[in-house]
């Protein structure tokens, strides 16, 4: 028998079940962010008494400030360029070993592979961690947030098999005209990994901006902290730092008296070290969905 | 001889040399941090004035058993708790699955994922503004003239336990939802069609053919999470701490991290991160070496 499109009571009970179910789910995943976002937008005192849909009175005070501190808008502009510069380093370097490890004629080649898969297993644990990066002299250097991690096990593997699928007559005809292996790398390889290279950027990317231990355990030097540092600092003392606001705000006496409370610097914080990822978000949520799939392919 | 022979091999062998040292320098350098377990180290001198403390170091896990066994208490809590939850991904894909309107499907998908892309201490600050005594829920609570308690949920240290694995769930189900969602696409949708010719209805497609399908996969996470056993990570840990969940709160990642740097005492937390990284690769193995046994295929 075919059943022909018609569900049963149950199946529709559950239809309807699995409908309001998802549209909770999801509400519940964006709404911190909503909540965040109207918060900071919002008139501090009429927000204080709770606002749940729509920002109280919108008040743009807060992001004036919290923009004019210097601090923010630097440590910002330290996780972009930290970001850009080790995304570019990670991909490229990662990309050439991935190259190198589908060289059959290379001496060693299993061997200098298995190395460097074995580095995704290793932990060394943090102490010797932080003591080898301090003998490295990273210890208060912009280069402690690029350095580390340029070669990555895990996305070698996944370049190295999306390269393994291309043709090898590309390559052979590009030798056959001479062209060295930097050649060959720059202008046959690496463009036409583009979809894998696209995944692994995301992933390199999201992790750098995310990470902070680095800069949170080795480096005191004001210029060089991060957004993600600088949140956590105003988080566990956004009191006395928002007074310090409101009091420079009333020295300065700028014509008018800005709104500021500690919660609503907070949630701007909050919401401009968020901002990046939610722009970049539909092309980084693709192309991580891509990475899920050749992973599964790779098995 | 090889050498004449397989010149373009050794060329390339050069140029993978400063890359083997990039890995050696980064990956395999810092392992011998592990020779300060036997040492008391001090960061003011150098390595030939340390004094050799033998096995002193080890000793400590011992003598300072009842603080190690509430650390691994919460370490084994927490681990268990998350082994616990990870059919809920599993299901959520099964009932994402079932939503037919494509737009709804990718808008579910695009918001549940979101949470896994930002930081532990953007997690901090969203729960904080959600869940802080002046937050969201307790404000709602007042206003509806609700009892609110005096120490919230972020202080409460009889939900500790709960409250992080809710978080941590909040944080990772989209995603895994993801991975299941592909193994799903990856189902042969012939098997569909001739248990549709054969009568059954969306529950006994989802029972007989879309769980089966995804049973593999389901075993290779379960697997990874085992294998996980003793490492929670460090940063929700850490940005969550404060003193009146301290005790429950504490899992192995965070007290290694309290060793070295509240206390100092170096030589322990190496000797504490050492011996949890080679009970880890330990697991690992025996884990692999059971599925391969079980599926007859390796997760390594």
């Amino acid at each position: 028998m075919i059943s022909n499109g018609r569900s049963s009571l149950a199946e529709r009970l559950f239809d309807v079940f699995n409908y309001v179910f998802m549209a909770l789910f999801s509400l519940v995943c964006i709404y911190p962010f909503y909540y965040v976002l109207i918060y900071s937008i919002s008139d501090p005192r009429l927000a204080s008494k709770g606002i749940y849909f729509w920002p109280a009175h919108f008040d743009f005070d807060s992001y004036i400030k919290v923009l004019s501190l210097n601090t923010i808008p630097h440590a910002f502009l330290i996780s972009v360029e930290k970001t850009l510069i080790f995304t570019v380093l990670c991909v490229y370097f990662s990309a050439m070993l991935a190259f190198l490890f589908t060289k059959r004629v290379m001496p060693l080649r299993k061997t200098m592979y298995r190395i460097v898969i074995s580095s995704m297993y290793l932990n060394s644990g943090l102490i010797p961690w932080y003591i080898t990066m301090k003998t490295y002299g990273l210890r208060d250097s912009f280069l402690l947030y690029v350095l580390p991690g340029i070669i990555n096990a895990f996305y070698i593997i996944l370049i190295k098999t999306y390269i393994e699928q291309m043709p090898a007559s590309l390559e052979e005809s590009a030798e056959i005209d001479g062209a060295g292996f930097l050649t060959i790398f720059n202008r046959i390889i690496f463009p036409l990994s583009k979809p894998i290279v696209a995944t692994v950027a995301v992933y390199a990317s999201v992790g750098c901006w995310n990470t902070w231990i680095d800069n949170y355990l080795l480096v005191d030097n004001e210029k060089l902290q991060t957004i993600q540092v600088i949140l956590f600092a105003y988080l566990n003392e956004a009191q006395g730092m928002a007074t310090d606001l409101t009091q420079m705000v009333t020295n300065a006496n700028s014509g008018r008296q800005l709104q500021l409370s500690p919660e609503t610097i907070k949630m701007s914080i909050t919401v401009i070290s968020v901002l990046p990822i939610i722009l970049v978000y539909p092309f980084l949520q693709k192309n991580f969905i891509k990475g899920i799939m050749l992973g599964a392919v790779k098995g | 001889m090889t050498f004449r022979k397989n010149k373009t091999g050794w060329r390339y062998f050069l140029i993978a040399m400063p890359f083997m040292l990039y890995v050696i320098a980064f990956y395999f350098v810092p392992l011998f941090g592990w020779i300060y377990s036997f040492y008391n180290y001090n960061p003011a001198l150098s390595f030939s004035q340390l004094q050799f403390a033998g096995f002193d170091n080890f000793l400590k896990i011992y003598n300072e058993w009842s603080e190690i066994y509430r650390v691994l208490k919460n370490t084994l809590a927490m681990s268990f708790l998350s082994i616990l939850v990870t059919p809920l991904p599993l299901i959520a894909a099964i009932m994402l699955n079932e939503i037919k309107h494509g737009k709804f499907k990718r808008f579910i998908q695009t918001v549940t994922t979101l949470p896994n892309f930002i930081s532990w201490i953007v997690v901090f600050a969203l729960t904080f503004a959600v869940f802080s005594n002046d937050g969201l829920y307790y404000t709602l609570l007042r206003n509806l003239h609700l009892d609110v308690p005096v120490i919230g949920i972020m202080g409460n240290n009889g939900a500790t336990w709960f409250f992080q694995l809710g978080l941590s769930v909040w944080k990772s189900i989209g995603w895994t939802m993801i991975i299941y969602i592909a193994a799903i696409a990856g189902i042969d949708n012939e098997q569909y069609e001739a248990a549709r010719i054969d009568g059954a209805g969306k529950f006994g497609l989802m029972r007989h053919i879309t769980i089966p399908g995804l049973a593999p996969t389901f075993l290779v996470l379960l697997l990874l999470q085992i294998s996980n056993l003793l490492n929670n990570g460090f940063d929700q840990y850490f940005v969550f701490y404060n003193s009146l969940v301290a005790d429950k709160i504490e899992v192995l990642d965070f007290y290694i991290y309290k060793v070295g740097w509240l206390v100092s005492d170096y030589s322990y937390a190496t000797v504490l991160g050492m011996v949890k990284s080679l009970l880890g690769i330990a697991l690992l193995f025996a884990v692999n070496y059971l599925s391969r046994k079980t599926k007859g295929e390796s997760i390594l």
